[in-house]
Order: C-alpha cells, then sequence, then structure tokens
C-alpha cells in the first residue's frame, strides 16, 4: 500500500469575483523511498495541491477528495488536534523561501529544537545534542556556534539547510520539498539536492520535489507527474518522460529548453496558461495545442491508461501506433 | 572580428566604503576588481557567475548608474566621464530582471514607452514620439490595442516585452539585459529569448547579457565571462568555454548545473562550501578555499587572466592541452 495516496482531490478559492479552481481532479500516489517529482508552470496547482493535504490553505478554499490518507490517518476527517501531531513529524514540508519561513525573532537553534521538543518530548540536553548532530547532517559547518545565529544573520543556503534540518528532525516517512533550491546558487542548489537524495537513501523516506526546473527533475526524481492549469496531465518515470511524452504539453514543454535548441529560434508554446475567466469547455490545453482538433475544444479528455503515461489526451504522442504509421 | 566595438572596458573596478563603525577605518568592498571586454555590434557577451560575484554592479556600471572607481569604459571611441553621462546613456539601455517591478503600474503602457523620448529628445513632437511608440510596441510582438492598458493587465512575458520595448525607444547601441528570463516560465521564457535574438539581428545591438543560467546562456551568448567574487576569471568563445572550461571553478558550474537528461547522469564536481565574504577576499586566488586542485602558489600568488582568446585566471587549468 502507498504511504501517501490522493484521489480526485479538488481545492476551489473563493475569490471576490467568483470561484477559482485551483486543483482539479488529480490522482497522486507516493511509495516509501521514492522521489516523486511535480513539474508545471506557475499556476497550475503543484503547491496547492500539496499545501491542501498538510491542511495548511486558508478559510477561502474549499479542499474536495475522494481519498486521501497518508500513512493510515485520513487526511480528510483529520481532527485539527490529531493532524498537528503527524504533520511537522512523520510529513514534513520545506519551503520555497528560507528566508521568509524562518522566524526572524527566534534563534534557528530555538526553532529546530521547538519542532524536537513538541514532537518527540526531549529534555533540554537531548535536544541539543540532536539539534548539533542535524546541523551536521545537513552540512552546516561549526553546528554549535550556528545554533545560537538568527535567520538574518546567515545566507540563504544556509537558511535553506536549517529548513531541511528542520522538516527531518523527527524522521519523517514523507518529505515534501516546495521549490527547494529555486532561490539558490547553481553550485548550492546540487549540494541540496545531493543531500536530499542521501536522506531518502539513509531513512527509507519518501519524497516529492515541487519544481519547475527540468534539469533539476531529471537529475533527482524517479518519476514524474506533470501538472497544468490545476490538473495532472501525464505521469511517467523519469526515463520514458523525457524520451517519449505521450501529452502534447510535456512535449513542448521540452522541446522549449533552451538546451534542446538546434537552431538559433527555439520553439515556443504560442498563448498562455488560462486563468479565471478563460478556461476553455473542452481540453484544458486545446488553445495552445498544435493538434488539437473540434474534439478537443469540446470535450475533456480522460486520462488514458498506463502505458500511456495516464496523459489527458484524446491523440497522445509517441504511441506505438504512431510510430508503425 | 573586424568591426570596431561600441563598448570597451578596461580594469573597470568598482569599490564601496563599507563602514567599519564610527571611529573605525571604513572596510573596502571590492565588488568589481578589474574587468576588461568589448562589446561588438549584434554580438553578445554573457557574464556569468553566483550571486554576489559582481555581475550586477558591472551592469550598473556599464549604464552609467554608477561611476567606476578607476579603469576606463569607452563608447564609440569616446570615453565616458560622468560629465558626459546624460548624452551617453542614450546608447546603453538596460532591462531588468522583475517585469512586476519596473514598470510604473500608475502609467499606461504608451506612457511608459514615450517617458524615454519626453526626457531625452524634448525636440520630437508628441505626434511623432506617439508613432514610434507603436512602432517598437509592434516590434517587440504587442498587439496596437495594448498601447492604452496599464502592466497589471499583462503577464510576466508581456510584461518583460514592454520593458524590452522601452529600452528601444532611444535607439540604444547597447542593450544590458539583467536576469531577462530569470522570472518567467519556460514556456514564455523561449518566446522572449526569441525575440531578444530578432531584435539583435534587425537593430544590430550590442547585448550585455548578465545570467546565471548557464543553459540560457550556452544558447544566446558569442561570448562568455565567468565572475567569481568580483574578478573575471574565464573568459572565451561561447564553443571553447562549454566544450573545454579551463579554469576550475568554470568546471564545477558547468557540472552543477542540472542537465534535462535523464540518461546522461554525468559525474559531478563537488564544491565544498560557500562563496567566502567579498570583504575578505582570500589573498592568492580567490577560488583556492573552495578548490580541488589548490597548491601552495595558489595561495600565496593571484593568477591574471591571459589575453588570449580564450583564457583563465588559474595556474593549473583544466584541459590545458585543448
Amino acid at each position: 500500500m502507498s504511504l501517501l495516496r490522493i484521489r480526485n482531490l479538488s481545492v476551489d478559492f473563493a475569490t471576490a469575483s467568483g470561484k477559482f479552481r485551483a486543483v482539479d481532479g488529480v490522482d497522486q500516489d507516493v511509495n516509501t523511498g521514492e522521489i516523486l517529482a511535480i513539474v508545471g508552470e506557475s499556476g497550475s496547482g503543484k503547491s496547492v495541491s500539496m499545501l491542501a493535504m498538510m491542511g495548511l490553505l486558508p478559510w477561502t478554499a474549499t479542499v474536495t477528495a475522494d481519498e486521501m490518507t497518508f500513512d493510515g490517518h485520513d487526511l480528510l476527517t483529520i481532527s485539527k488536534r490529531e493532524r498537528r501531531r503527524v504533520v511537522g513529524k512523520d510529513l514534513a514540508m520545506i519551503f520555497q523561501e528560507p528566508m521568509s519561513s524562518l522566524n526572524p525573532c527566534f534563534t534557528v537553534g530555538w526553532q529546530i529544537k521547538e519542532t524536537l521538543r513538541v514532537h518527540l518530548g526531549l529534555s533540554r540536553k537531548a535536544c541539543h545534542a540532536r539539534a548539533v548532530e542535524l546541523f551536521e547532517q545537513v552540512g552546516i559547518p561549526d553546528p554549535e556556534r550556528r545554533l545560537s545565529a538568527f535567520p538574518h544573520q546567515m545566507s540563504g543556503g544556509m537558511n535553506q539547510r536549517v529548513m531541511i534540518a528542520m522538516a527531518i528532525a523527527c524522521k519523517p516517512k514523507l518529505l515534501i520539498a516546495d521549490e527547494p533550491t529555486t532561490a539558490l546558487d547553481v553550485t548550492i542548489q546540487a549540494q541540496i539536492l545531493d543531500l536530499l537524495t542521501s536522506l531518502r537513501d539513509d531513512n527509507g523516506m519518501g519524497l516529492v520535489l515541487i519544481t519547475h526546473d527540468m534539469g533539476v527533475v531529471a537529475e533527482t526524481a524517479e518519476r514524474v507527474s506533470v501538472q497544468y492549469a490545476g490538473q495532472k496531465i501525464e505521469e511517467q518515470p523519469v526515463l520514458p518522460l523525457f524520451q517519449s511524452p505521450h501529452h502534447p504539453y510535456t512535449a513542448a514543454l521540452l522541446d522549449a529548453l533552451p538546451e534542446r535548441a538546434t537552431e538559433k529560434h527555439l520553439p515556443t508554446i504560442p498563448g498562455m496558461v488560462p486563468g479565471q475567466f478563460d478556461r476553455p469547455a473542452g481540453c484544458l490545453f486545446s488553445p495552445r495545442c498544435k493538434f488539437a482538433n473540434s474534439k478537443c475544444k469540446a470535450e475533456q479528455p480522460a486520462p488514458q491508461g498506463p502505458d500511456l503515461g495516464h496523459a489527458r489526451c484524446f491523440y497522445p504522442l509517441n504511441t506505438d501506433e504512431r510510430i508503425a504509421s | 572580428m573586424s568591426t570596431a566595438p561600441v563598448m570597451k572596458a578596461e580594469a573597470l573596478q568598482r569599490h564601496y566604503e563599507v563602514s567599519g563603525g564610527l571611529l573605525r577605518k571604513p572596510n573596502i568592498l571590492k565588488a568589481v576588481g578589474g574587468v576588461d571586454f568589448a562589446l561588438y555590434p549584434g554580438k553578445t557577451l554573457a557574464v556569468v557567475g553566483e550571486s554576489g560575484c559582481g555581475k550586477s554592479t558591472l551592469a550598473r556600471l556599464v549604464t552609467m548608474i554608477e561611476e567606476p572607481t578607476s579603469g576606463s569604459l569607452t563608447l564609440d571611441g569616446k570615453p565616458v566621464v560622468s560629465s558626459d553621462w546624460a548624452s551617453l546613456r542614450k546608447s546603453v539601455q538596460i532591462v531588468f530582471q522583475d517585469p512586476y517591478g519596473s514598470l510604473n503600474p500608475r502609467q499606461r503602457i504608451g506612457q511608459i514607452l514615450q517617458e524615454p523620448l519626453i526626457i531625452n529628445r524634448p525636440d520630437i513632437s508628441k505626434a511623432e514620439r506617439e508613432a514610434k511608440a507603436r512602432e517598437i510596441l509592434s516590434l517587440v510582438g504587442l498587439r496596437p490595442e495594448h498601447y492604452d492598458r496599464y502592466p497589471h493587465m499583462f503577464s510576466g512575458g508581456q510584461r518583460q516585452r514592454v520593458a524590452i520595448a522601452r529600452a528601444l525607444m532611444l535607439d540604444p547601441k547597447v542593450l544590458v539585459l539583467d536576469e531577462p528570463v530569470s522570472a518567467l516560465d519556460l514556456s514564455i521564457q523561449s518566446s522572449v529569448l526569441n525575440l531578444l535574438v530578432d531584435l539583435q539581428e534587425k537593430m544590430q545591438l550590442a547585448y550585455l547579457f548578465i545570467s546565471h543560467d548557464l543553459s540560457v546562456v550556452r544558447h544566446v551568448a558569442d561570448e562568455v565571462i565567468v565572475m567569481y567574487l568580483g574578478r573575471a576569471v574565464e573568459r572565451g568563445s561561447k564553443d571553447d568555454l562549454f566544450e573545454a572550461p579551463k579554469h576550475p571553478y568554470t568546471n564545477a558550474l558547468l557540472s552543477a548545473t542540472p542537465q534535462a537528461d535523464p540518461a546522461n547522469k554525468k559525474r559531478q564536481i563537488k564544491l565544498k562550501g560557500e562563496l567566502p565574504s567579498p570583504l575578505a577576499v582570500p589573498e592568492g586566488c580567490p577560488f583556492a578555499p573552495r578548490c580541488w586542485k589548490t597548491q601552495d602558489r595558489c595561495r600565496a600568488e593571484r593568477p591574471e587572466l591571459g589575453v588570449t582568446s580564450h583564457t583563465a585566471a588559474c595556474f593549473f587549468p583544466e584541459n590545458a592541452d585543448a
């Protein structure tokens, strides 16, 4: 049984101009010891679906799902008190901006020890010893001294390590990393990604990596789920996804990478991600898709079978028939 | 290269005084410590490096927002001195990273585009100004009806097009692009890059392209300078530099950049530690504390950049035979 199981998750936001559906019927499974990457452009609902699972959305959001379970807990009916016991312990999250996610009024040591005290009930001494150990594990030099530093006294890379140390403090079963390296330089990014992968290898935790960087996906993930305008449009293991994408959006996204370019002009995707008011009736990608016909514009495609990467498309690419014809 | 450079910089330096306290001697922060380059019409020079390496300070020097502490900058053969800034700035324009912060939300697009002309070319009539603004608007791929809209009605990619249009209003010779696509989504990024390529061909602009994204740089650049702690550590044509990097830092930077190809998992060079504080740049080679090839000589002496077309400031370069 999978560690995290989500079926038909939808999130609606009540805005001044009406209801806005940010996540639309997403299914997701994560197993123990697996690295799943969720990719998509801004506004594709990749962060919102994970925040919904953590129960971190504001009151304007309505979360509906057929099923949402994590490690035996039903996250739909769980009480607030019980959720607080799970979140931060077995289910942890690393946020995108370390500078704004840490509390500037407390030392990083205080903040990391709070997690240990609340969830594990360790004594002062044990908390301190474990905090030092965690800082060493994430590669923060001179941990004893750094524990009494405030977030503003450290660089972005160091703060991100503090966030990671905090998230792994209670050895979570599932770690969600929301764009963990976007604010960092490439050399630091490589260090952080290595660290996350080695933590997975050592602790056997599941890792969900939310990102928009195809390079990071290719080097880190094992399974990739592509989201577009709130829907999951394709899911495949990483190698076949890059070699033979089935959904036209995935294919177009890969073609737009500068490093895959063969000439001075890059292939582009015309148009924009649909917003609140211009959601098409049929396939959400149909206005920008070069293969779309009248059927695509009228009907919503259902996901294909697993052999076609669950692609939400009537005419998936790279099928065996097409290669044969 | 047969054509004359539009802009040439020699030993360009910019130091900041960071006060150490009321009675203490101020510390000197060398944000840019001696950089040479030349910009040619129709060519792109890319400057890459991590945050804090001085690439944005370089942009501020080139666009004459700040005065260099020492070194010389010439534009079209004329030396750039602060008394002539007002007239010289017309030829050098800049596009900033964040299109959400660089456009005035209370001005219509038409007014944003006309403003450079109102300030710099008061002799032009109102009708001519508007005609010019509409012409540039279509040049960057926006529709005429966008002329009367406000910035908030546009997406990130379209705003960046407006910012590019504004920079082109004065017919500049040099365009400084400070991370022009790093705030944009992948599908939008490619169309803005295409636009930049087209404009360069059409108007023979010289680009100074500042970025930390090596895959973008590899796509657009002709020549590349790699900066580390305010100094150029390697300079070369795009092909030479990406095929056979000489400086260990360039090599590490290239290997740390994730490649969107899961089949090709290469060996990564792991850099230890972080960028040292720019206030305490090491005595010898600035990269020595993080380098895996460091020897005693690296810590004692500072290697200089050579004069050949592809050169690295390193005593023990990689790919030395190449």
